[in-house]
């Protein structure tokens, strides 16, 4: 059993390869064959990523040294509570987004699976190793999937965002790369834990060089993570995909996001002497600013997928403002509304696509519409997800919000905190009761209205956005223990010797316990 | 040595950037490709200029730093595979959206 448990760490990487593959030779199968394994292997990735959850709860530092070079000769896979919580969220997600896709936005299912567990594959990568240049592969790996489950199903719209989205994320891989090299150029290594003692004894000339490329890496992230004024791609390439990808989407952002915190608290954090906190000028400005751009959006939005977007561009706003104002207070803050937002911008927009197919030619767009039938249920699903959404008490938005103004106080850049935050929900959740109000209750009288509307919605089709928002009323019910646990992760990001000393001492010993 | 190589990649980055930054997609790609050929220029020399030395270590004898070799393969590779896509990815556009600029539309 010992000898499964330190292969535990991989596992969430080779599930969703070996997937991928299976399901790349079985494309000449029925249908329903490659949606059983294509179901089995994320329900199963689910499995092993709370496996992986347990194994870090205690506070231990797992370093998986891929063919058993010792770092930093070598490349580690390394499972903190910080990595094993953002797997777990993953599989969670992928998990109800996967159970939707099934129902029509897979077509002939032929490369949509292989695409799905190669995104997830890259995900899992990208969080889960040590290595900056690993990092790079694997959004690499996480990117060319989601070109391609973007563009899947086509359409002209769909091909333009494609077309941005793709060429903005090589010109950012191609800065990764600058900056990677550049830091290896001056430092000689490129495992984190190892980059983060070299800076601490950097000489004075290449400390310009340093802090160029600790900049350029966090630019790189910021275009990842919707960072203003690198968030314009996002509501294109969001708003036009499908439903099921636009919510797997969610957890992008969510990439770039914990690049930022890892660079922020590992790499420019307090163990790295004259670099230290090189990111702190910049992050909580910059975040603040995206919290406002994407609520401008939102408000100017004509469709509700594209009100979706534009809340992930505010979520990963406040996301990132909350890792601006520091400390473990702030960081336990972030990390619950990060498992909060990504739940419910996934809901809404696979809640947008539900009502968008009642909805026959009027699709999502905000105009009156036909009337819908099962219209109150309907009603009563985007009330919940919008409430939670906005950040109204008594779900978990509200509880998210108040803990990052709670971990503010007393911080500098308090009054900004708060004034952004409170005004931008209070303009969010009136842009969404309105466009509550115009889908469901504003009703087009004409008469060709009603033969236009689409198909009643079933119970099924809500499933996979009840589920998400169920697990968001979940957030709230255990408040307690998933704060706690947050918290934790927080405290181990800021014990970041803990982190370096298990990555490098793994070195002389096995795999540390 | 040192500086010429500087001034290759600095040309290379500079018009790569200046052709990404074109409206047509033809342009844009060749921009791109441009651009991660300077970076894989760049990373090969991060493991400094050699010559006539192997990449391997052995006593007394000065070696070449082999991982930005294996770096700038990988680079590569990648950079090989999305140009490949992204050039499919602008003949579709040019297909369905009726023209080859980057927004789809002719009056920008």
């Amino acid at each position: 059993m010992d000898h499964l448990v330190n292969h535990l760490v991989i596992a969430p990487l080779l599930l969703p390869l070996l997937a991928g593959i299976a399901l790349l030779l079985l494309r000449g199968s029925a249908t329903p064959m490659r949606q059983t394994v294509s179901l089995l292997a994320t329900f199963a990735l689910v499995v092993i990523a709370f496996q992986l959850l347990l194994q870090v709860a205690d506070g231990s530092v797992l370093v998986y040294r891929l063919g058993d070079w010792p770092a930093p000769f070598g490349i580690v896979l390394v499972a903190d509570r910080l990595s094993a919580m953002m797997v777990l969220l993953t599989a969670v997600l992928s998990a109800s987004v996967i159970l939707y896709a099934l129902r029509g936005a897979d077509h002939d299912a032929r490369f949509f699976h292989v695409l799905f567990q190669m995104q997830l594959f890259g995900i899992n990568g990208a969080f889960l190793t040590g290595d900056l240049f690993n990092l790079f592969v694997f959004f690499e790996v996480l990117l060319i999937a989601s070109y391609g489950l973007l563009l899947y199903g086509g359409g002209a719209d769909r091909t333009r965002a494609g077309l941005h989205y793709v060429v903005l994320n090589l010109v950012g891989s191609t800065l990764f790369l600058f900056a990677v090299g550049t830091l290896y150029g001056v430092l000689g290594t490129l495992n984190m834990a190892d980059i983060t003692q070299r800076l601490a004894n950097i000489s004075e000339e290449d400390l310009g060089v340093v802090r160029a490329a600790g900049l350029l890496l966090f630019a790189v992230f910021a275009l990842k993570g919707a960072l203003a004024p690198l968030h314009l791609w996002l509501p294109g390439a969001y708003g036009h995909t499908s439903a099921p990808v636009a919510a797997m989407f969610a957890i992008m952002t969510k990439v770039g996001a914990y690049a930022i915190l890892r660079a922020h608290s590992l790499m420019f954090g307090p163990e790295s002497g004259p670099v230290a906190g090189l990111l702190d000028p910049w992050l909580l400005p910059l975040a603040l600013i995206t919290v406002v751009a994407g609520t401008i959006g939102l408000m100017a939005s004509k469709r509700l997928s594209q009100q979706a977007a534009y809340l992930v561009v505010v979520s990963a706003g406040t996301l990132l403002a909350a890792f601006g104002i520091g400390g473990a207070e702030a960081f336990a803050a972030g990390l619950y509304y990060l498992l909060h937002s990504t739940l419910a911008a996934a809901a809404v927009f696979l809640l947008a696509d539900v009502i968008s197919k009642a909805r026959g030619n009027a699709l999502d767009r905000l105009i009156p519409g036909p009337e819908l039938a099962r219209g109150q249920l309907l009603a009563g699903v985007f009330l919940v997800i919008a409430l939670a959404i906005s950040g109204m008490p008594p779900l978990s938005g509200f509880v998210g919000k108040w803990l990052i103004l709670q971990a503010s106080i007393g911080e500098p850049g308090m009054p900004w905190v708060f004034a952004v935050l409170l005004v931008t929900s209070l303009l969010g959740i009136m842009t969404l009761a309105r466009s509550g109000t115009m889908l469901f209750f504003r009703i087009d009288e004409s008469p060709t209205a009603g033969s236009q509307a689409g198909k009643p919605v079933t119970v099924i089709d809500l499933g996979s956005p009840l589920a998400l928002a169920l697990m968001g009323i979940g957030l709230v019910v255990y408040a307690g223990p998933v704060y706690e646990f947050s918290q934790a992760a927080a405290e181990q990001l800021l014990q970041s010797e803990a982190y370096i000393s298990a990555v490098l001492q793994a070195a002389t010993g096995g795999p540390q316990p | 040595m040192e500086a010429l190589i500087a001034i290759v990649i600095g040309v290379l980055t500079a018009s790569g950037v200046y052709l990404s930054l074109r409206g047509r997609t033809f342009p844009v790609v060749l921009g791109l490709t441009l651009m991660s050929y300077a970076v894989n220029l760049f990373l090969f020399v991060m493991g400094r200029l050699m010559i006539g030395v192997p990449p391997v270590i052995q006593e007394n004898a000065s070696y070449a730093d082999p991982l930005p070799q294996a770096l700038v393969l990988t680079a590569i590779v990648i950079s090989f595979g999305m140009t490949a896509f992204v050039v499919v990815l602008a003949l579709r556009a040019r297909a369905e959206l009726g023209n080859d600029h980057v927004d789809g539309e002719e009056n920008h």
